[in-house]
């Protein structure tokens, strides 16, 4: 049985299937506090253990979380009152959840923002030893496997070992989900949109997340055409990388810019320097995941990326929140969230938490070649608000005697009032088009809704004439326009964005080798 | 014999004595015989320097004055670590380097 969905990561996996969704196992209780206490002491180690193996993994600002996570489990003041409570009679589960939801109560009821923030890590610290304590078994998925459900978190994609293959095939899920990016930058193959029926939850399945879809318990003759198919997409995949070190050129000899598009600082470590020509995009909506960072943590994770890439540039977005990427304490609650209180409305709106960015963005830009664009312009307005607000803060900045840079301040091309009018901005020093944002308001078609995702084309006529509209303007003003949407990396979608006079992309990591062998097919 | 020793510091890191300061905070802390206790206060409460949990607890945002007190073998020492360590901002930049 075979089941379309949408690819939200090229590839291919054959393997068991892992069930996302299964149920939890439950804590049975034991003979007596002593044995109790052990389940607990055992849990609190096993908890330690597996954080540990996390950090190995992990790199600077995601390590310091999981240290912090493994020192709360190893100090005795938090698992000293479930302790008491089971010598007067309890089972481990029960004190350790009471012990502490107490403490996370504590947190929760703080005045600051950061420290209400950490009532979700406590949340995480409790769950971590609940799942030890009840034996969970399945909290590692083997090597290999086809994780299926409803949705994944993220913490299970960076917990599951890819070392081996395996792929994620999501009944709901979105392409421009979190676990979606990070499939796409380590190259691990995922299917979303697989909705109805349910399939089966164990058994051996075959993943195409080159054209959507999954097979359940297949016949000899499916799995060997799967086979084929799966070595071609290798083939093409192992001759793309022989253009991977090379600038990337089409048929006629005409130079495309390729860069790339990263959403956490430590997406640089996987990539080397010389096969792009920058960063094309760095999301900063993730640095804002559940809570608001500081200036500090701004300040040094947009740093790393910029010496990371010496003289290239590193084109960094203004935090784009709201519309599927909510932030607790910074976003609002909206029916329509893709046509409400995001990326630069909400910036303007929220200014004491843009300025914070802002000053974090002028204190890095003395460390590389900076480049900042506003996500989700609509008028020139909102560009000149944004553009004030960074004078001011640099004026502030130099008056305490702040090392700080002016970066050259951009726009997203995303909303159609934009590609329709650019010659209202042409104040701006860059423009990248967000093609998939342009699409679904192109279309009317949300991005995150698998139902209506066959209207999701970058290729209709209407959106690829206005990125062609955008991309003469630039020419005739001098404006540098790149794009930066997904589109920019598909090899179906490429001919079509160089024929409407691109000549600068940025795409997933992952999918560099493959864009450029893609543009050197083109003929134009 | 028991040596004893006290200061109070000013916290200037961004984010206070948190989540990944307290973390170097109190392993240093452990690296001393010495019993260290921390306060925002002069009058206390006092807390363990050397659980997380307790210094967490007692919620010292960026501006806060310190007390940090020791009683017992290398006393003094350890006061001055934690103070000196407060005072490099937790070495927040050093780490960045590190894991550049």
């Amino acid at each position: 049985m075979r089941i379309e969905g949408i690819p939200a990561s090229p590839g291919y996996a054959e393997g068991p299937l892992f069930d996302l969704d299964r149920p939890r196992a439950r804590y049975k209780a034991k003979a007596g506090a002593a044995e109790e206490k052990a389940a607990l002491e055992g849990a609190i180690g096993k908890a330690i253990g597996r954080l540990a193996a996390l950090v190995e993994a992990a790199d600077g600002d995601v390590a310091g979380i999981l240290e912090f996570h493994i020192a709360m489990l190893e100090d005795d003041a938090l698992s000293g009152p479930a302790f008491a409570s089971i010598g007067s009679g309890q089972p481990a589960d029960v004190a350790w959840r009471a012990a502490l939801d107490s403490e996370i109560a504590g947190y929760e009821a703080s005045d600051q923002d950061y420290f209400r923030a950490r009532a979700a890590d406590l949340r995480d610290i409790r769950d971590q030893v609940l799942r030890a304590l009840s034996e969970d078994s399945e909290v590692a998925a083997p090597p290999g496997a086809i994780l299926y459900g409803e949705d994944i978190a993220p913490t299970r994609f960076l917990e599951t070992d890819w070392s081996e293959g395996g792929g994620i095939a999501l009944r709901a899920g979105s392409t421009a989900s979190h676990v979606a990016m990070l499939a796409r930058s380590r190259g691990v193959p995922m299917v979303v949109g697989l909705g109805i029926p349910d399939g089966p939850r164990t058994g051996v399945a075959l993943l195409d997340a080159e054209r959507g879809g999954i097979t359940f318990s297949p016949s000899p003759a499916e799995i060997e055409a799967f086979r084929q198919s799966a070595s071609l997409f290798a083939d093409r995949q192992g001759a793309a990388q022989t253009f991977l070190t090379e600038p990337a050129m089409t048929k006629a000899g005409t130079a495309v810019r390729v860069q790339v598009n990263i959403a956490y600082p430590s997406d640089v470590d996987g990539i080397d320097v010389a096969t792009c020509d920058g960063i094309g995009l760095m999301r900063t909506e993730f640095l804002f995941g559940k809570t608001l960072p500081d200036e500090e943590t701004q300040y040094r994770a947009y740093r790393r990326v910029l010496e990371w890439a010496g003289d290239k540039p590193v084109t960094i977005r203004t935090v784009d929140a709201g519309g599927d990427k909510p932030v607790p304490g910074f976003t609002v609650e909206e029916t329509n969230p893709f046509l409400g209180l995001r990326g630069i409305r909400l910036s303007l709106a929220r200014r004491d938490i843009f300025r914070v960015q802002i000053r974090a963005l002028l204190r890095a830009a003395i460390h590389g070649n900076l480049k900042v664009m506003f996500p989700m312009i609509a008028t020139p307005d909102e560009y000149s608000q944004a553009a004030a607000l960074f004078a001011q803060e640099q004026a502030a900045l130099a008056a305490l005697g702040v090392a700080q840079k002016l970066p050259p301040l951009g726009i997203m091309v995303e909303v159609p009032s934009v590609a329709l009018a650019p010659e209202a901005f042409a104040d701006a020093a860059f423009f990248s088009i967000g093609s998939n944002d342009l699409t679904q308001y192109v279309m009317a078609a949300a991005r995150d809704n698998a139902a209506v995702a066959h209207l999701n084309a970058v290729r209709h006529p209407a959106v690829l004439r206005l990125i062609a509209a955008v991309a003469a303007f630039g020419r005739e003003k001098g404006i540098p326009v790149s794009l930066c949407g997904d589109a920019g990396g598909d090899p179906a979608a490429i001919p079509a964005l160089l024929e409407a006079g691109l000549r600068d992309l940025s795409v997933a990591p992952a999918q560099l080798a493959m864009a450029k062998a893609a543009i050197a097919d083109v003929a134009v | 014999m028991s040596a004893s020793a006290e200061a109070t510091v000013l916290i200037t890191h961004t984010v206070g004595l948190h989540a990944r300061p307290s973390v170097k905070f109190t392993k240093l802390a452990k690296s001393f015989t010495a019993e260290v206790e921390v306060a925002v206060a002069t009058n206390g409460p006092w807390f363990d320097a050397k659980s997380i949990v307790k210094v967490m607890a007692a919620k010292a945002p960026k501006g806060t004055m310190l007390h940090i007190r020791a009683k017992g073998d290398g006393a003094r020492a350890a006061v001055e670590a934690l103070v000196d360590l407060v005072q490099r901002d937790f070495d927040e930049d050093a780490d960045h380097a590190r894991s550049a």
